[in-house]
């Protein structure tokens, strides 16, 4: 955590996540084949891949939806035997999700201050009987989702239901769910999806001041904005590492554009 | 929201009243207590109104209100549906009717209660922990055999009474309660009041619990779980012990009711806790606006006395017994089937909706209409994690009203 340099610092810090020999199997087939991956600290992250290769799937064991058959999984250099959905909030670790998953009936603000629950004090007997304690625990957990609705433009939509609002909206009030735990590690999933390139071009600039503070690991088919934000890109294909390393090696790697070359032959044939 | 300071005049009495409203809004409790005082106000005023039969008739509706007040938090809150509510009643029943067995017992009726809501509470862990696993029908098909099965449980053993119950013996009205009541009405207090404001008293506390719960971190968590389990999870929420937890507290409030149940009736028997009753504290759930507890209380109170009402207007306008009583069953089916057309969200989801829509046209006549879609946007969350502030949902309708009295919710900023 000493270093900010980026070129030292990402094979000596801890990383945030490290996933090694990661093998998941489903049934007969191999969705994943040693597939190694880390984050360092305050590093951007991308995983890009043809469909099919395996993205969503790394994506998953990395927050403890799929247990790999085989691999360990390392967070700040401690390994996880289990990583539950549920725990990861307070390892400080946050995900986005492609289908935004906002809580409907919830407003704008309580969906943020769900994400916020992580900072919460106050627990059952407290709730139950209304103390002051934990009525000071709401109020703060509300400034603290507000801010974030502010940092992230949309605190003017705090009051309403996310089914009436657009869907770049929507997008960063899940964003701002994600944000208000304060993780160290962010695990966005596919975040240019639907929005304009006006919108990604901010977004991509919203990652990078992100990167300041927080390691983040990236799954996106958007090569425009994964080639400007990312310090360093993994590419899988049928579930394996095919390359590795900075924007520049990527692009550059034969094997990188055969992969590509040969999925869009294959969808046009 | 910078737009407080902007909008509010700052005289004096506003900046005031704006303190009174951030008080109300942040702190629950007062805004519970204060509901709860007057409530308990109004119980006095009415049981010294009513005559016995009433009375009765008010207790039945206290105890069905405190069994459907906590399953609104677990169906409308949680999203579990439970058939399984009544049978949940019954182990508080025979909990109070096995302590109350005899005239000579001087336990205390607070540690009776209390026994009950723990009983309860013990059958529903077991429950709970089995239902998280289930969803959707398979976990009202689960509770469904509870509904069944814990009726025959209570037909089977003598020491449950068998088929004819347990009957108890409720204590007698303690000096203290007889001189307050002489105090107030200038008469000694029947015993049927006695019970129905002791049922009163146990909804109050009952519901001060639930709503303080549903609008605190514990109601918005499990609102989070039934909107979307995968971003709740990853918010941190354990999907289980969310639902366990949701289910237990529904359970205390089935004990809470059963005990009432038991001292109005005087018997507990297994007859009492059919699966009838079951459905009917499900479907008032459901009529009175899933998630909303005033609706619970409400609709409980039109399932007991209208058929009462209609009977009453049944044999006025010369029908026979059994034809008045057929009326009543045919209105209250009518009823179930306007609540659901006129408003789809129940009883209280109705009120919001129109409440909603009139401040809408209120706002639309000061500004130029921007608030096409807000009138349905607002009207379709219909269970707020507060159920307890209607303000709280006001906001949504207008986002940048200007002309908003101080009283709607400005404390976010």
């Amino acid at each position: 955590m000493s270093s900010i340099e980026p070129s030292s610092s990402s094979t000596t810090d801890v990383a945030e996540i490290d996933l090694r020999d990661i093998t998941v199997r489903f049934g007969g087939l191999t969705a994943l084949d040693s597939v190694g991956l880390r984050v360092a600290p305050r590093r951007v992250h991308g995983v890009i891949g043809p469909n099919g290769a395996g993205k969503t799937t790394l994506f998953n064991v990395a927050c403890g939806f799929v247990q790999p058959s085989s691999g360990s999984i390392h967070l700040r250099g401690a390994a996880r035997a289990r990583l539950r959905p549920h725990e990861l909030a307070g390892l400080g670790i946050a995900r986005t999700l492609q289908g935004l998953g906002l809580f409907d009936h919830l407003t704008v603000l309580q969906n943020v201050v769900v994400g916020a629950d992580r900072h919460a004090r106050s627990g059952f007997l407290r709730a139950l009987f209304g103390s002051p304690g934990s009525s000071r625990d709401e109020r703060a957990l509300r400034d603290r989702a507000m801010s974030t609705l502010s940092d992230l433009g949309v605190a003017e939509y705090a009051g309403r239901y996310p089914g009436s609002l657009p869907y770049p909206v929507r997008k960063r009030v899940a964003l701002a769910r994600a944000l208000v735990s304060e993780p160290d590690l962010l695990l966005l999933d596919e975040p240019a999806s639907g929005l304009s390139s006006d919108e990604i071009d901010e977004l991509g600039q919203l990652i990078r001041s992100l990167s300041e503070s927080m390691g983040v690991l990236l799954v996106e088919h958007h090569m425009d904005l994964v080639m400007k934000v990312c310090d360093e890109i993994t590419v899988l294909d049928f579930g394996k590492v095919i390359a590795h390393g900075t924007p520049d090696e990527v692009r550059s790697d034969p094997a990188v554009l055969d992969a590509y070359l040969g999925e869009s032959s294959e969808e046009t044939s | 929201m910078s737009e407080t300071t902007t909008t509010t005049p700052s005289t004096d009495g506003a900046t005031r009243g704006q303190q009174l409203s951030a008080l109300w809004q942040d702190y629950p409790l007062i805004r519970h207590l204060v509901t709860a005082a007057i409530g308990l106000a109004v119980v006095i005023v009415v049981l010294t109104a009513v005559d016995d039969f009433q009375a009765t008739k008010l207790t039945e509706m206290a105890y069905i209100a405190i069994a459907a007040g906590g399953l609104t938090l677990l169906t409308g809150l949680n999203g579990q549906i439970s058939l399984g509510h009544g049978a949940l009643m019954a182990f508080g029943a025979y909990t109070t009717a096995l302590l109350y067995d005899d005239r000579e017992v001087g336990t205390p009726l607070v540690v009776v209660v209390l026994a009950s809501v723990l009983v309860t509470v013990l059958v529903g862990i077991l429950i709970g922990i089995a239902a998280a696993r289930l969803h959707g029908p398979y976990l009202a098909g689960a509770t469904l055999t509870l509904a069944i099965a814990v009726p025959e449980i209570g037909k089977y053993f003598d020491q449950l009474g068998g088929d004819q119950g347990l009957r108890l013996f409720v204590p007698e009205i303690p000096q203290w309660a007889t001189d307050i009541a002489y105090y107030l009405t200038g008469s000694d207090p029947s015993r049927s009041k006695y019970v129905a404001f002791l049922a009163w008293v146990t909804l109050i506390v009952v519901f001060i619990l639930l709503a303080n719960l549903a609008s605190s971190r514990i109601g918005r968590r499990w609102a989070a779980v039934r909107d979307d389990e995968v971003a709740a999870e990853l918010a941190g929420i354990d999907l289980t012990r969310a639902r366990v937890s949701a289910f237990v507290v529904s359970a205390a409030a089935a004990g809470a009711a059963g005990a009432m149940f038991a001292l109005a009736q005087r018997t507990v028997g297994p007859l009492g806790f059919s699966l009838n009753l079951s459905l009917t504290l499900l479907a008032i759930v459901v009529l009175g606006g899933l998630g909303s507890l005033t609706g619970a209380i409400l609709l409980s109170g039109v399932l007991v006395f209208l058929p009462q009402i209609v009977m009453d207007l049944g044999s006025g306008a010369d029908l026979d017994a059994t034809r008045a009583s057929q009326m009543a069953t045919l209105t209250f089916g009518l009823v179930m089937v306007l609540v659901i057309l006129l408003a789809p969200r129940g009883l209280m989801g109705g009120v919001r909706a129109l409440g909603l829509r009139l401040r809408a046209a209120r706002a639309g006549r000061r500004t130029p209409p921007a608030t096409g879609g807000s009138s349905s946007s607002g009207a379709a969350p219909s269970p707020t994690t507060d159920p307890a502030s209607p303000s709280s949902t006001a906001e949504t309708a207008e986002p940048d009203d200007g002309s908003t009295p101080i009283t709607t919710k400005k404390g976010t900023s």
